[in-house]
């Protein structure tokens, strides 16, 4: 699945798509291959606040349950609410209708230290690499 | 499990092989003054005749012939002895914990049934595989309101049994917890004005009991009401299982912790005894322990697994929803066997013995000049009464006579001085009854 060129990535696998100060963030890809199926998503309500590098919910597959953290700081507009009935949607869409959450942003300038996609593709090669070495 | 006896050659070749001297010096780090120099004082070896004739003589040491009135949340019920025999057959009594369905189906179907039978007695959804027992249960089930509601103030009725409010509040010291409790009105329940006044702001969850520590039955759909009203969960704690088989199921609470002894589990020594643990679907996620599912295998057969392990602690470490890491599998065994034998008709008719037999107990013991019932509210097979005597000296007598007595109330309750928790189960007979009625109007006759 290719990385959209667009969006901003966290070494904890999330994905951030800023446009104006409103961010959506959602898991890759790559995460979501790691957990396998997804069978639940916990996710903060509307009007609280998440901060940047902290968890703020968790994606529960089959076989574990993972923290979410957030890339950046900002106060929660809305949680998909999709998510409660189809979270397998993590697994199918994971770029696109699977986002968990929006965000108002407080501090634009946190996402200058993320990953664009050519540098998490480079990250996540590395990472594979590793696992098969 | 299996001893497994080590030669000198074989301690000697382990020894060699990670390169220490002796057994002892695995166990430098510990400090020389705290390590034991001498041999365990034990006993020397018995032979097969000794170790019989040794058994024996402590099982005479069991006094036999007493009736009792003491239940105050451990309680005397008929037992069969197929209970014991099936969970001693060894495919239950040695198995571990069902990680591996592939060869665990009997456990995990055991505990499915289990789970199933706790979601019938308590009306609600999902039971999980079983806790340790009534104590724990409660304080989880707290513990669970909290994440639910991400609130910390919790009211606990006075009237919750006081072992179970201890557990609780060892709990609540370490974690943030702030309990307030909640006193007992006139007629033995709940008093609702002083919960209501309480839940003004942000109280994670009501906790009572019912029928509650003095016996009494507390309206559990009204005071859910009640709760929900301000936002609060609704955590019900029983500590008489059997009630179930007459009282209706406490379907509103949002949360029943239970505790299974009464589901034949024998009072002897105090336990082991297994806690259940029941509530919404929609709060599944957030039930601590493991749960065993129903599910079908590749080639579409019926099967069983532990479902949503994911959130316990052998996954999920520190963040698990709670530190507990096993069931009481033995014991939830026995309870599903005890109310398979029962049905439900034998665990009504069960229900209505108690209750019969407790109030004929209380008409005997209202006829003594002095005993007077303290409080009003309905009550299943336990019931309080004040006499004009120190209960802990009339039980001194009553023993005499080979009556266990009743609970001492003031033990755990200072403003309940002379109250007794009397307790009758189907086992007590009538001429038991009259039996206890009678040694107590005796005693009370005389001057002490």
């Amino acid at each position: 699945m290719a990385y959209p060129p667009q969006y901003r990535y966290t070494k904890e696998h999330e994905w951030v798509d800023v446009k104006g100060d409103t961010a959506t963030i959602g898991i890759t890809d790559y995460a979501q291959h790691e957990l396998g199926d997804v069978v639940f998503a916990e996710l903060p309500k509307a009007g609280s606040s998440v901060t940047a590098g902290k968890s703020f919910g968790t994606v529960e597959s089959v076989k574990a349950v993972s923290e979410i953290f957030a890339p950046a700081t900002g106060e929660v507009l809305e949680a998909n609410p999709e998510l409660q009935s189809t979270p397998e949607k993590i697994n199918t869409d994971p770029h696109g209708s699977a986002w968990l959450i929006k965000i108002k942003l407080s501090n634009p300038a946190e996402l200058a230290g993320l990953m664009d996609a050519a540098a998490y593709e480079a990250y996540i090669a590395e990472k594979n690499k590793e696992a098969s070495a | 499990m299996r001893y497994l006896p080590k030669s000198p050659a074989e301690r000697q070749e382990m020894l060699a092989a990670i390169g220490v001297r002796s057994a002892e010096a695995l166990f430098s780090s510990i400090p020389e003054r705290y390590r034991l120099k001498q041999p365990l004082n034990l006993p020397g070896p018995l032979s097969e005749a000794e170790i019989i004739s040794y058994f024996k003589e402590r099982a005479a040491e069991n006094s036999s012939g007493y009736s009792s009135f003491l239940g105050a949340g451990v309680y005397n019920h008929l037992r069969s002895v197929v209970t014991d025999v099936v969970i001693q057959r060894g495919e239950f009594l040695t198995s571990y914990t069902p990680y591996q369905a592939e060869i665990t189906q009997g456990t995990l179907q055991a505990i499915f049934e289990f789970q199933t039978l706790m979601c019938q007695l308590t009306g609600q959804e999902v039971a999980n595989a079983s806790m340790y027992d009534g104590s724990t249960a409660t304080t989880e089930a707290v513990l669970m309101a909290e994440r639910l509601t991400d609130r910390r103030r919790v009211l606990v009725a006075r009237s919750l049994h006081p072992e179970y409010r201890h557990v609780l509040q060892t709990y609540a010291r370490n974690c943030g917890l702030q309990l307030e409790e909640i006193p007992y009105g006139a007629d033995g329940t709940i008093d609702r004005k002083a919960l209501q006044g309480a839940l003004r702001d942000h109280v994670a969850a009501v906790v009572v009991q019912s029928p509650n520590f003095f016996g009494a039955i507390e309206s559990t759909a009204e005071l859910a009401g009640t709760a929900h009203g301000s936002g609060a969960l609704l955590v019900v704690a029983i500590a008489e299982g059997v009630s179930l088989g007459l009282l209706s199921p406490p379907a509103e609470a949002d949360i029943v912790a239970m505790e299974g002894q009464s589901f034949g589990l024998a009072p002897s020594y105090g336990g082991p005894f297994v806690g259940v643990m029941a509530s919404r679907e929609k709060f599944v996620r957030q039930l601590p322990g493991r749960l065993a599912g129903e599910t079908t295998d590749t080639e579409g057969r019926r099967g069983f697994v532990l479902t949503l392990a994911t959130r316990e602690q052998h996954i999920r470490r520190e963040k698990a929803t709670s530190n507990i890491c096993t069931n009481q599998a033995l014991c939830a065994l026995a309870a599903t066997v005890h109310l398979t034998l029962l049905g439900k008709e034998g665990l009504r008719e069960m229900a209505h013995q108690n209750l019969s037999k407790a109030a004929f107990a209380l008409g005997e013991l209202e006829k003594i000049p002095g005993v007077r019932r303290t409080f009003s509210a309905p009550f299943f097979n336990e019931f309080t009464v004040e006499l004009p005597r120190s209960v802990k000296l009339v039980n001194a007598q009553l023993l005499k006579e080979k009556i266990i007595g009743p609970f001492v109330l003031g033990a755990s309750y200072p403003e309940l001085t002379k109250h007794a928790l009397v307790c009758v189960t189907e086992t007590t007979t009538r001429a038991q009854i009259e039996h206890f009625a009678g040694a107590l109007r005796q005693v009370l006759q005389q001057s002490l």
